[in-house]
Protein backbone atom coordinates (compact mmCIF):
# COMPACT_ATOMS: atom_id res chain seq x y z
CA UNK A 1 0.00 0.00 0.00
CA UNK A 2 3.07 2.28 0.74
CA UNK A 3 3.60 2.47 -3.32
CA UNK A 4 6.11 4.78 -4.32
CA UNK A 5 5.05 8.07 -2.69
CA UNK A 6 6.79 9.38 0.88
CA UNK A 7 5.11 7.95 3.62
CA UNK A 8 4.49 10.49 6.37
CA UNK A 9 2.70 8.61 8.93
CA UNK A 10 3.39 5.25 9.21
CA UNK A 11 1.56 2.77 11.61
CA UNK A 12 2.44 -1.06 12.26
CA UNK A 13 0.17 -3.20 14.87
CA UNK A 14 0.09 -0.75 16.61
CA UNK A 15 -1.57 -0.70 20.13
CA UNK A 16 -2.26 1.40 23.06
CA UNK A 17 -4.16 0.30 26.31
CA UNK A 18 -4.79 3.16 28.91
CA UNK A 19 -4.57 1.30 32.61
CA UNK A 20 -7.68 2.83 34.26
CA UNK A 21 -8.87 2.29 37.67
CA UNK A 22 -12.15 -0.01 35.92
CA UNK A 23 -9.04 -1.85 34.38
CA UNK A 24 -7.13 -1.55 31.06
CA UNK A 25 -9.03 0.01 27.96
CA UNK A 26 -8.04 -0.64 24.58
CA UNK A 27 -7.50 2.46 22.69
CA UNK A 28 -6.06 0.99 19.70
CA UNK A 29 -5.09 -2.43 18.88
CA UNK A 30 -2.93 -3.90 15.60
CA UNK A 31 -3.74 -0.58 13.83
CA UNK A 32 -1.73 -0.88 10.64
CA UNK A 33 -1.80 2.44 8.86
CA UNK A 34 -0.16 4.54 5.79
CA UNK A 35 -0.49 8.16 5.38
CA UNK A 36 1.53 9.87 1.99
CA UNK A 37 2.84 13.30 1.42
CA UNK A 38 -0.24 14.94 0.49
CA UNK A 39 -3.07 13.07 1.36
CA UNK A 40 -6.39 13.85 2.93
CA UNK A 41 -7.38 11.05 5.57
CA UNK A 42 -10.57 10.99 7.67
CA UNK A 43 -10.82 8.81 10.94
CA UNK A 44 -14.14 7.98 11.41
CA UNK A 45 -16.05 6.24 13.78
CA UNK A 46 -18.23 6.58 17.02
CA UNK A 47 -16.93 7.80 20.12
CA UNK A 48 -14.45 5.39 21.97
CA UNK A 49 -12.92 3.99 18.40
CA UNK A 50 -9.10 5.93 19.06
CA UNK A 51 -10.12 8.11 16.40
CA UNK A 52 -8.56 10.74 18.43
CA UNK A 53 -6.45 8.82 20.55
CA UNK A 54 -4.62 7.76 17.00
CA UNK A 55 -3.91 11.27 16.13
CA UNK A 56 -2.64 12.26 19.53
CA UNK A 57 -0.42 9.63 19.27
CA UNK A 58 0.91 10.62 15.86
CA UNK A 59 1.68 14.21 17.53
CA UNK A 60 3.31 12.30 20.40
CA UNK A 61 0.63 13.40 23.23
CA UNK A 62 0.28 9.65 23.62
CA UNK A 63 2.87 6.99 23.83
CA UNK A 64 1.64 3.50 22.18
CA UNK A 65 2.06 0.94 24.43
CA UNK A 66 3.04 -1.95 21.67
CA UNK A 67 3.94 -1.87 17.69
CA UNK A 68 5.30 0.45 15.72
CA UNK A 69 4.61 3.85 14.54
CA UNK A 70 7.23 6.59 12.67
CA UNK A 71 5.81 10.11 11.66
CA UNK A 72 8.04 12.04 9.06
CA UNK A 73 10.66 8.51 9.04
CA UNK A 74 11.48 9.38 12.91
CA UNK A 75 9.99 9.02 15.59
CA UNK A 76 6.37 10.37 16.92
CA UNK A 77 8.91 12.39 19.70
CA UNK A 78 11.77 13.46 17.14
CA UNK A 79 8.71 14.76 14.57
CA UNK A 80 7.47 16.73 17.55
CA UNK A 81 10.66 18.45 18.23
CA UNK A 82 11.59 18.78 14.73
CA UNK A 83 8.16 20.99 14.48
CA UNK A 84 6.75 18.86 11.91
CA UNK A 85 3.17 19.26 12.33
CA UNK A 86 0.68 21.74 13.20
CA UNK A 87 -2.04 20.29 15.86
CA UNK A 88 -5.83 22.01 15.94
CA UNK A 89 -7.85 20.97 18.76
CA UNK A 90 -11.48 20.35 19.24
CA UNK A 91 -12.00 23.69 20.26
CA UNK A 92 -10.12 26.82 19.51
CA UNK A 93 -7.67 26.91 22.42
CA UNK A 94 -6.83 30.49 21.56
CA UNK A 95 -5.09 32.38 24.36
CA UNK A 96 -7.71 34.70 25.37
CA UNK A 97 -5.62 37.75 26.19
CA UNK A 98 -3.53 37.07 22.76
CA UNK A 99 -5.21 39.13 19.46
CA UNK A 100 -5.96 37.16 16.79
CA UNK A 101 -2.33 37.75 15.15
CA UNK A 102 -0.99 37.79 18.45
CA UNK A 103 -2.38 33.98 18.67
CA UNK A 104 -0.91 33.43 15.37
CA UNK A 105 2.51 34.53 16.13
CA UNK A 106 2.59 31.96 19.38
CA UNK A 107 4.34 29.56 17.57
CA UNK A 108 6.79 31.67 16.19
CA UNK A 109 7.78 33.46 18.80
CA UNK A 110 8.33 30.09 20.49
CA UNK A 111 9.84 28.35 17.30
CA UNK A 112 12.59 32.27 17.32
CA UNK A 113 10.87 33.43 13.68
CA UNK A 114 12.24 36.74 13.13
CA UNK A 115 9.82 39.85 13.69
CA UNK A 116 9.63 40.53 10.22
CA UNK A 117 8.81 36.68 8.93
CA UNK A 118 6.35 37.09 11.90
CA UNK A 119 4.64 39.61 9.94
CA UNK A 120 4.74 38.10 6.96
CA UNK A 121 3.59 34.80 8.19
CA UNK A 122 0.45 36.43 10.21
CA UNK A 123 -0.52 37.98 7.05
CA UNK A 124 -0.46 35.17 4.82
CA UNK A 125 -1.79 32.55 7.16
CA UNK A 126 -4.99 35.32 7.72
CA UNK A 127 -5.15 35.92 4.06
CA UNK A 128 -5.61 31.55 3.53
CA UNK A 129 -8.24 31.03 6.02
CA UNK A 130 -10.08 34.89 4.86
CA UNK A 131 -9.46 36.60 8.16
CA UNK A 132 -7.76 39.17 6.80
CA UNK A 133 -8.56 42.35 8.75
CA UNK A 134 -9.36 40.65 11.72
CA UNK A 135 -6.05 41.04 13.52
CA UNK A 136 -6.18 42.94 16.04
CA UNK A 137 -9.63 41.65 17.23
CA UNK A 138 -9.53 39.85 20.33
CA UNK A 139 -10.94 35.77 20.58
CA UNK A 140 -14.25 36.66 22.37
CA UNK A 141 -14.59 39.48 19.27
CA UNK A 142 -15.15 36.27 16.73
CA UNK A 143 -17.08 34.28 16.35
CA UNK A 144 -17.16 30.49 16.70
CA UNK A 145 -16.25 29.47 12.96
CA UNK A 146 -14.01 32.46 13.14
CA UNK A 147 -12.06 31.06 16.11
CA UNK A 148 -11.84 28.46 14.89
CA UNK A 149 -10.65 29.25 11.58
CA UNK A 150 -7.72 31.52 13.43
CA UNK A 151 -7.13 27.98 15.20
CA UNK A 152 -6.13 26.67 11.52
CA UNK A 153 -3.69 29.87 10.66
CA UNK A 154 -1.96 29.28 13.99
CA UNK A 155 -1.48 25.77 12.50
CA UNK A 156 -0.16 27.18 9.55
CA UNK A 157 1.97 29.74 10.37
CA UNK A 158 5.01 27.93 10.70
CA UNK A 159 6.46 25.23 8.11
CA UNK A 160 4.93 22.20 9.34
CA UNK A 161 3.62 19.68 6.09
CA UNK A 162 1.92 17.44 8.29
CA UNK A 163 -1.71 18.79 9.86
CA UNK A 164 -3.63 17.09 12.37
CA UNK A 165 -6.98 18.05 13.01
CA UNK A 166 -9.00 16.76 15.68
CA UNK A 167 -12.73 17.22 14.87
CA UNK A 168 -12.25 20.99 14.07
CA UNK A 169 -15.82 21.75 13.03
CA UNK A 170 -17.09 19.39 15.70
CA UNK A 171 -19.14 22.29 17.81
CA UNK A 172 -20.41 24.30 14.89
CA UNK A 173 -23.75 24.13 13.40
CA UNK A 174 -23.52 22.59 9.19
CA UNK A 175 -24.21 25.86 7.91
CA UNK A 176 -20.45 27.17 8.74
CA UNK A 177 -19.17 23.51 8.57
CA UNK A 178 -20.17 23.27 4.92
CA UNK A 179 -18.34 26.82 4.21
CA UNK A 180 -15.48 25.37 6.37
CA UNK A 181 -14.96 22.27 4.59
CA UNK A 182 -14.64 23.97 1.05
CA UNK A 183 -11.94 26.57 2.42
CA UNK A 184 -10.72 23.89 4.14
CA UNK A 185 -10.37 21.49 0.54
CA UNK A 186 -8.99 25.08 -1.19
CA UNK A 187 -6.42 25.19 1.45
CA UNK A 188 -5.31 21.57 0.94
CA UNK A 189 -5.15 22.30 -2.48
CA UNK A 190 -2.63 25.77 -2.27
CA UNK A 191 -0.72 24.68 0.11
CA UNK A 192 -0.24 21.14 -0.99
CA UNK A 193 -0.12 19.69 2.99
CA UNK A 194 -0.85 16.44 4.23
CA UNK A 195 -3.77 16.23 6.19
CA UNK A 196 -4.89 13.77 9.10
CA UNK A 197 -8.80 15.02 10.07
CA UNK A 198 -10.80 13.25 12.68
CA UNK A 199 -14.70 13.07 12.36
CA UNK A 200 -17.87 11.73 13.42
CA UNK A 201 -19.57 12.78 10.44
CA UNK A 202 -19.68 10.49 7.32
CA UNK A 203 -20.54 13.65 4.47
CA UNK A 204 -17.77 15.72 5.99
CA UNK A 205 -15.20 12.63 5.86
CA UNK A 206 -16.62 11.39 1.96
CA UNK A 207 -16.74 15.51 0.97
CA UNK A 208 -12.99 15.80 2.00
CA UNK A 209 -10.91 12.43 2.23
CA UNK A 210 -8.67 11.17 -0.98
CA UNK A 211 -8.41 8.20 1.76
CA UNK A 212 -11.03 7.07 4.47
CA UNK A 213 -10.17 5.22 7.58
CA UNK A 214 -13.07 3.72 9.74
CA UNK A 215 -12.54 2.58 12.85
CA UNK A 216 -14.76 0.88 15.50
CA UNK A 217 -14.87 0.83 19.72
CA UNK A 218 -13.84 -2.28 22.22
CA UNK A 219 -11.23 -2.76 21.21
CA UNK A 220 -10.12 0.67 19.48
CA UNK A 221 -9.08 -0.69 15.78
CA UNK A 222 -9.57 -0.17 11.93
CA UNK A 223 -12.28 -1.88 10.06
CA UNK A 224 -11.87 -0.60 6.64
CA UNK A 225 -9.39 1.54 4.56
CA UNK A 226 -11.19 3.40 1.96
CA UNK A 227 -9.26 5.05 -1.05
CA UNK A 228 -11.51 7.94 -2.28
CA UNK A 229 -12.51 7.53 -6.03
CA UNK A 230 -13.89 11.29 -6.35
CA UNK A 231 -11.35 14.18 -8.44
CA UNK A 232 -9.25 16.72 -6.43
CA UNK A 233 -11.73 19.25 -7.29
CA UNK A 234 -14.81 19.00 -5.50
CA UNK A 235 -17.39 21.61 -5.69
CA UNK A 236 -20.17 21.05 -2.96
CA UNK A 237 -22.55 19.57 -5.76
CA UNK A 238 -21.08 16.87 -6.02
CA UNK A 239 -22.16 15.31 -2.54
CA UNK A 240 -25.34 14.39 -4.60
CA UNK A 241 -23.43 12.62 -7.34
CA UNK A 242 -24.07 8.38 -7.22
CA UNK A 243 -20.06 8.55 -6.35
CA UNK A 244 -19.96 10.35 -3.61
CA UNK A 245 -22.96 8.10 -2.22
CA UNK A 246 -21.47 5.17 -3.20
CA UNK A 247 -18.46 5.72 -0.72
CA UNK A 248 -20.79 6.88 1.63
CA UNK A 249 -22.60 3.83 2.10
CA UNK A 250 -19.29 1.59 2.13
CA UNK A 251 -18.28 3.85 5.14
CA UNK A 252 -21.66 3.59 6.47
CA UNK A 253 -21.37 -0.66 5.84
CA UNK A 254 -17.95 0.00 7.97
CA UNK A 255 -19.51 1.68 10.60
CA UNK A 256 -22.23 -0.94 10.97
CA UNK A 257 -19.96 -3.84 10.79
CA UNK A 258 -18.01 -3.02 13.44
CA UNK A 259 -20.35 -1.91 15.84
CA UNK A 260 -23.62 -3.66 17.37
CA UNK A 261 -26.17 -0.45 17.81
CA UNK A 262 -28.61 -3.27 19.51
CA UNK A 263 -25.90 -2.85 22.68
CA UNK B 1 -31.26 48.69 28.75
CA UNK B 2 -31.74 51.01 31.59
CA UNK B 3 -29.11 53.91 32.04
CA UNK B 4 -26.59 53.94 35.21
CA UNK B 5 -27.09 56.40 37.47
CA UNK B 6 -24.48 57.33 39.85
CA UNK B 7 -27.19 58.73 42.51
CA UNK B 8 -29.57 55.74 41.98
CA UNK B 9 -26.97 52.96 41.86
CA UNK B 10 -24.34 54.05 44.25
CA UNK B 11 -24.77 57.41 46.27
CA UNK B 12 -28.36 56.57 47.77
CA UNK B 13 -27.55 53.04 49.02
CA UNK B 14 -24.24 54.01 50.48
CA UNK B 15 -25.79 57.04 51.86
CA UNK B 16 -28.66 54.80 53.59
CA UNK B 17 -26.50 52.64 55.41
CA UNK B 18 -24.33 55.73 56.20
CA UNK B 19 -27.00 57.47 57.75
CA UNK B 20 -28.38 54.00 59.69
CA UNK B 21 -24.76 53.86 61.40
CA UNK B 22 -24.87 57.11 62.22
CA UNK B 23 -28.02 57.22 63.87
CA UNK B 24 -26.93 53.99 65.68
CA UNK B 25 -23.94 55.12 66.68
CA UNK B 26 -25.19 58.37 68.68
CA UNK B 27 -27.65 56.26 70.32
CA UNK B 28 -25.58 53.79 71.56
CA UNK B 29 -23.19 56.68 72.58
CA UNK B 30 -25.84 58.51 74.43
CA UNK B 31 -26.55 55.42 76.05
CA UNK B 32 -23.06 53.97 76.69
CA UNK B 33 -22.08 57.48 78.24
CA UNK B 34 -24.91 58.49 80.26
CA UNK B 35 -24.04 56.26 83.50
CA UNK B 36 -20.63 58.44 83.79
CA UNK B 37 -22.63 60.96 83.78
CA UNK B 38 -25.40 59.81 86.19
CA UNK B 39 -22.61 58.65 88.61
CA UNK B 40 -20.79 62.10 88.36
CA UNK B 41 -24.51 63.06 89.51
CA UNK B 42 -25.02 60.98 92.26
CA UNK B 43 -21.21 61.66 93.95
CA UNK B 44 -22.29 65.58 93.63
CA UNK B 45 -25.55 64.50 95.78
CA UNK B 46 -27.80 66.21 92.54
CA UNK B 47 -30.33 64.75 90.68
CA UNK B 48 -29.73 65.07 86.53
CA UNK B 49 -33.04 64.78 84.28
CA UNK B 50 -32.29 62.83 80.98
CA UNK B 51 -32.44 66.18 78.80
CA UNK B 52 -29.47 67.28 80.88
CA UNK B 53 -27.40 64.20 80.54
CA UNK B 54 -27.86 64.08 76.49
CA UNK B 55 -25.88 66.89 75.88
CA UNK B 56 -23.09 66.27 78.26
CA UNK B 57 -22.59 62.69 76.49
CA UNK B 58 -21.97 64.10 72.92
CA UNK B 59 -18.90 65.91 74.44
CA UNK B 60 -17.08 63.95 77.07
CA UNK B 61 -13.18 63.77 77.39
CA UNK B 62 -12.98 60.16 77.98
CA UNK B 63 -16.22 58.68 76.83
CA UNK B 64 -16.84 55.04 76.75
CA UNK B 65 -17.76 55.51 73.08
CA UNK B 66 -16.88 58.70 71.42
CA UNK B 67 -19.86 60.43 69.25
CA UNK B 68 -18.86 60.56 65.42
CA UNK B 69 -18.63 64.44 65.63
CA UNK B 70 -15.91 64.12 67.96
CA UNK B 71 -13.80 61.66 65.99
CA UNK B 72 -14.07 63.66 63.30
CA UNK B 73 -12.98 66.65 65.00
CA UNK B 74 -9.90 64.54 66.73
CA UNK B 75 -9.35 63.59 62.62
CA UNK B 76 -9.13 67.01 61.57
CA UNK B 77 -7.12 68.16 64.14
CA UNK B 78 -4.47 65.67 63.29
CA UNK B 79 -4.10 65.64 60.11
CA UNK B 80 -5.36 69.03 58.48
CA UNK B 81 -4.33 71.37 61.03
CA UNK B 82 -0.85 69.82 62.19
CA UNK B 83 2.36 69.79 60.58
CA UNK B 84 2.71 66.44 59.23
CA UNK B 85 6.17 66.26 60.58
CA UNK B 86 4.36 66.68 64.29
CA UNK B 87 4.92 63.33 66.46
CA UNK B 88 0.95 64.37 66.90
CA UNK B 89 0.02 63.97 63.36
CA UNK B 90 -1.89 61.10 62.63
CA UNK B 91 -0.32 61.76 59.13
CA UNK B 92 3.18 60.91 60.18
CA UNK B 93 2.08 57.81 62.41
CA UNK B 94 -0.53 56.58 59.22
CA UNK B 95 3.04 57.01 57.23
CA UNK B 96 4.94 54.80 59.47
CA UNK B 97 2.39 52.46 59.43
CA UNK B 98 2.10 52.53 55.75
CA UNK B 99 6.07 52.06 54.89
CA UNK B 100 6.01 49.22 56.83
CA UNK B 101 2.68 47.89 55.09
CA UNK B 102 4.04 48.23 51.51
CA UNK B 103 7.80 47.29 52.11
CA UNK B 104 6.12 43.73 54.14
CA UNK B 105 3.73 43.54 51.36
CA UNK B 106 6.01 43.63 48.12
CA UNK B 107 8.43 40.88 50.21
CA UNK B 108 5.06 39.03 50.61
CA UNK B 109 4.16 39.46 47.09
CA UNK B 110 7.43 38.17 45.85
CA UNK B 111 8.18 35.41 48.29
CA UNK B 112 4.55 33.96 47.62
CA UNK B 113 4.76 33.85 43.57
CA UNK B 114 8.16 32.03 43.64
CA UNK B 115 6.66 29.28 46.59
CA UNK B 116 3.88 29.08 44.01
CA UNK B 117 5.80 28.54 41.38
CA UNK B 118 7.97 26.03 42.85
CA UNK B 119 5.02 23.85 43.88
CA UNK B 120 3.43 23.98 40.79
CA UNK B 121 6.51 22.97 38.70
CA UNK B 122 8.52 20.90 41.86
CA UNK B 123 6.59 17.80 42.90
CA UNK B 124 8.60 17.79 46.25
CA UNK B 125 7.65 20.78 46.86
CA UNK B 126 4.07 20.47 46.14
CA UNK B 127 4.09 17.62 48.59
CA UNK B 128 6.23 18.83 51.41
CA UNK B 129 5.33 22.63 51.10
CA UNK B 130 1.92 23.15 51.43
CA UNK B 131 1.17 21.92 54.73
CA UNK B 132 4.05 24.13 56.47
CA UNK B 133 2.04 26.97 54.71
CA UNK B 134 -1.10 26.40 56.12
CA UNK B 135 0.14 25.53 59.44
CA UNK B 136 2.54 28.90 59.13
CA UNK B 137 -0.87 30.79 59.53
CA UNK B 138 -2.54 28.69 62.21
CA UNK B 139 0.02 30.43 64.35
CA UNK B 140 -1.54 33.44 66.32
CA UNK B 141 0.03 36.53 64.64
CA UNK B 142 0.17 38.15 68.19
CA UNK B 143 1.74 35.12 69.44
CA UNK B 144 4.64 35.54 66.89
CA UNK B 145 4.74 39.04 66.58
CA UNK B 146 6.93 40.16 69.48
CA UNK B 147 9.23 36.99 68.76
CA UNK B 148 10.17 38.18 65.42
CA UNK B 149 11.07 41.54 66.81
CA UNK B 150 13.01 40.08 70.21
CA UNK B 151 15.09 37.66 67.61
CA UNK B 152 15.63 40.22 64.61
CA UNK B 153 17.02 43.08 67.40
CA UNK B 154 19.14 40.45 68.98
CA UNK B 155 20.87 40.04 65.57
CA UNK B 156 20.75 43.56 65.21
CA UNK B 157 17.85 44.28 62.86
CA UNK B 158 15.85 46.94 64.20
CA UNK B 159 13.05 49.44 63.10
CA UNK B 160 10.92 49.22 60.01
CA UNK B 161 12.34 45.58 58.84
CA UNK B 162 11.39 43.77 61.75
CA UNK B 163 7.55 45.15 61.18
CA UNK B 164 7.70 44.68 57.66
CA UNK B 165 8.43 40.74 58.18
CA UNK B 166 5.11 40.26 60.19
CA UNK B 167 3.18 41.89 57.36
CA UNK B 168 5.10 39.27 55.29
CA UNK B 169 4.08 36.26 57.11
CA UNK B 170 0.42 37.58 56.94
CA UNK B 171 0.46 38.58 53.36
CA UNK B 172 2.51 35.67 51.74
CA UNK B 173 -0.05 33.38 52.39
CA UNK B 174 -2.94 34.27 50.19
CA UNK B 175 -0.68 35.28 47.38
CA UNK B 176 0.30 31.78 47.45
CA UNK B 177 -3.10 29.69 47.60
CA UNK B 178 -4.15 32.16 44.64
CA UNK B 179 -1.07 32.35 42.90
CA UNK B 180 -1.22 27.93 43.22
CA UNK B 181 -4.21 27.95 41.66
CA UNK B 182 -4.09 30.26 39.15
CA UNK B 183 -0.88 29.02 37.49
CA UNK B 184 -2.84 25.54 37.41
CA UNK B 185 -5.62 27.54 35.33
CA UNK B 186 -4.47 27.36 31.72
CA UNK B 187 -6.75 24.26 30.61
CA UNK B 188 -5.12 20.90 28.92
CA UNK B 189 -5.53 21.99 25.65
CA UNK B 190 -3.60 24.81 25.96
CA UNK B 191 -1.01 23.25 27.59
CA UNK B 192 -1.23 20.58 24.96
CA UNK B 193 -0.80 23.16 22.15
CA UNK B 194 2.46 24.15 23.99
CA UNK B 195 3.37 20.99 23.59
CA UNK B 196 2.85 20.64 20.58
CA UNK B 197 5.28 23.24 20.03
CA UNK B 198 8.01 21.47 21.68
CA UNK B 199 7.86 25.37 24.08
CA UNK B 200 10.51 25.10 26.66
CA UNK B 201 9.20 25.20 30.46
CA UNK B 202 10.25 28.82 30.81
CA UNK B 203 8.05 29.70 27.27
CA UNK B 204 5.42 27.46 28.66
CA UNK B 205 5.54 29.22 31.91
CA UNK B 206 5.62 33.30 30.20
CA UNK B 207 3.29 32.56 27.39
CA UNK B 208 0.70 30.40 29.19
CA UNK B 209 0.87 30.02 32.82
CA UNK B 210 1.99 33.48 33.90
CA UNK B 211 -1.21 35.65 32.05
CA UNK B 212 -3.50 32.95 32.98
CA UNK B 213 -2.66 33.32 36.54
CA UNK B 214 -3.53 37.57 36.65
CA UNK B 215 -7.03 37.52 37.66
CA UNK B 216 -6.13 35.10 40.53
CA UNK B 217 -3.04 37.04 41.19
CA UNK B 218 -5.26 40.68 41.26
CA UNK B 219 -8.18 38.76 43.81
CA UNK B 220 -5.11 37.19 46.29
CA UNK B 221 -3.34 40.87 46.27
CA UNK B 222 -6.63 42.87 47.50
CA UNK B 223 -6.68 40.06 50.44
CA UNK B 224 -2.94 40.36 50.73
CA UNK B 225 -2.46 44.47 50.86
CA UNK B 226 -5.35 44.44 53.49
CA UNK B 227 -3.22 41.96 56.01
CA UNK B 228 -0.99 43.21 55.61
CA UNK B 229 -2.13 46.82 57.28
CA UNK B 230 -3.37 44.29 59.76
CA UNK B 231 0.06 42.74 60.17
CA UNK B 232 2.04 46.32 60.55
CA UNK B 233 -0.06 47.64 62.99
CA UNK B 234 0.22 44.30 64.99
CA UNK B 235 3.92 44.51 65.03
CA UNK B 236 3.42 47.89 66.68
CA UNK B 237 1.20 46.56 69.16
CA UNK B 238 3.27 44.47 71.69
CA UNK B 239 6.36 46.23 71.43
CA UNK B 240 6.22 49.43 72.68
CA UNK B 241 6.96 51.16 69.53
CA UNK B 242 6.26 54.99 69.57
CA UNK B 243 5.31 55.76 66.37
CA UNK B 244 2.51 54.08 63.95
CA UNK B 245 -1.01 53.54 64.09
CA UNK B 246 -0.61 50.64 66.29
CA UNK B 247 1.16 53.15 68.45
CA UNK B 248 -1.41 55.42 68.88
CA UNK B 249 -4.11 52.69 69.55
CA UNK B 250 -1.81 51.47 72.59
CA UNK B 251 -1.03 54.81 74.07
CA UNK B 252 -4.58 55.41 73.53
CA UNK B 253 -5.91 52.40 75.61
CA UNK B 254 -3.09 53.40 77.86
CA UNK B 255 -5.10 56.50 79.07
CA UNK B 256 -8.23 55.73 78.44
CA UNK B 257 -8.08 58.61 75.16
CA UNK B 258 -11.02 56.40 73.80
CA UNK B 259 -11.36 59.35 70.88
CA UNK B 260 -7.82 58.88 70.13
CA UNK B 261 -8.34 55.42 69.26
CA UNK B 262 -11.30 55.88 67.56
CA UNK B 263 -9.73 58.05 65.04
CA UNK B 264 -6.31 56.08 64.63
CA UNK B 265 -9.00 53.21 63.50
CA UNK B 266 -10.71 55.05 60.89
CA UNK B 267 -7.77 56.01 59.54
CA UNK B 268 -6.35 52.39 59.28
CA UNK B 269 -9.88 51.51 57.48
CA UNK B 270 -9.64 54.57 55.07
CA UNK B 271 -5.85 53.28 54.69
CA UNK B 272 -7.00 49.91 54.02
CA UNK B 273 -9.97 50.79 52.11
CA UNK B 274 -7.34 53.21 49.93
CA UNK B 275 -5.23 50.82 49.01
CA UNK B 276 -7.45 48.26 47.88
CA UNK B 277 -8.58 50.78 45.37
CA UNK B 278 -5.13 51.01 44.18
CA UNK B 279 -5.16 47.49 43.75
CA UNK B 280 -8.40 47.53 41.98
CA UNK B 281 -7.56 50.37 39.54
CA UNK B 282 -4.61 48.08 38.51
CA UNK B 283 -6.76 44.86 38.64
CA UNK B 284 -8.72 46.51 36.07
CA UNK B 285 -5.91 48.06 33.89
CA UNK B 286 -3.75 44.84 33.27
CA UNK B 287 -7.31 43.09 32.53
CA UNK B 288 -8.25 45.45 29.93
CA UNK B 289 -4.51 45.82 28.38
CA UNK B 290 -4.82 41.59 28.03
CA UNK B 291 -8.29 42.70 26.13
CA UNK B 292 -10.49 40.66 28.79
CA UNK B 293 -14.25 40.71 27.87
CA UNK B 294 -15.22 44.12 29.98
Amino acid sequence: MTGTATSVVSARDLGLTFETNDGPVNALTGVNLDVNKGDFVSFIGPSGCGKTTFLRVIADLEKPTSGAITVNGTTPENARKNRSYGYVFQAAALYPWRTIEKNIALPLEIMGYSAADQKARIERTLELVNLTGFGKKFPWQLSGGMQQRASIARALAFDADLLLMDEPFGALDEIVRDHLNEQLLKLWDRTNKTICFVTHSIPEAVYLSTKIVVMSPRPGRVTDIIESTLPRERPLGIRETPEFLAIAHRVREGLRAGHSYDE
Amino acid sequence: MEKPNLFKDSIMPVGVILLAVLIIWYVSAVFLNAPFERDTAARAGTEITFSEILPKTMFQQRPVLPAPHQVIAEIRNTTFLMPVTSKRSLVYHAWITLSATLLGFGIGTVLGILLAVGIVHNRAMDRSLMPWVIASQTIPILAIAPMIIVVLNAVGISGLLPKALISTYLSFFPIVVGMVKGLRAPEQIQLDLMHTYYASPAQTFWKLRWPSSMPYLFASLKVAIAISLVGAIVGELPTGAVSGLGARLLAGSYYGQTVQIWSALFMAAALAATLVIIVGLAHTAVLKRMGMKP
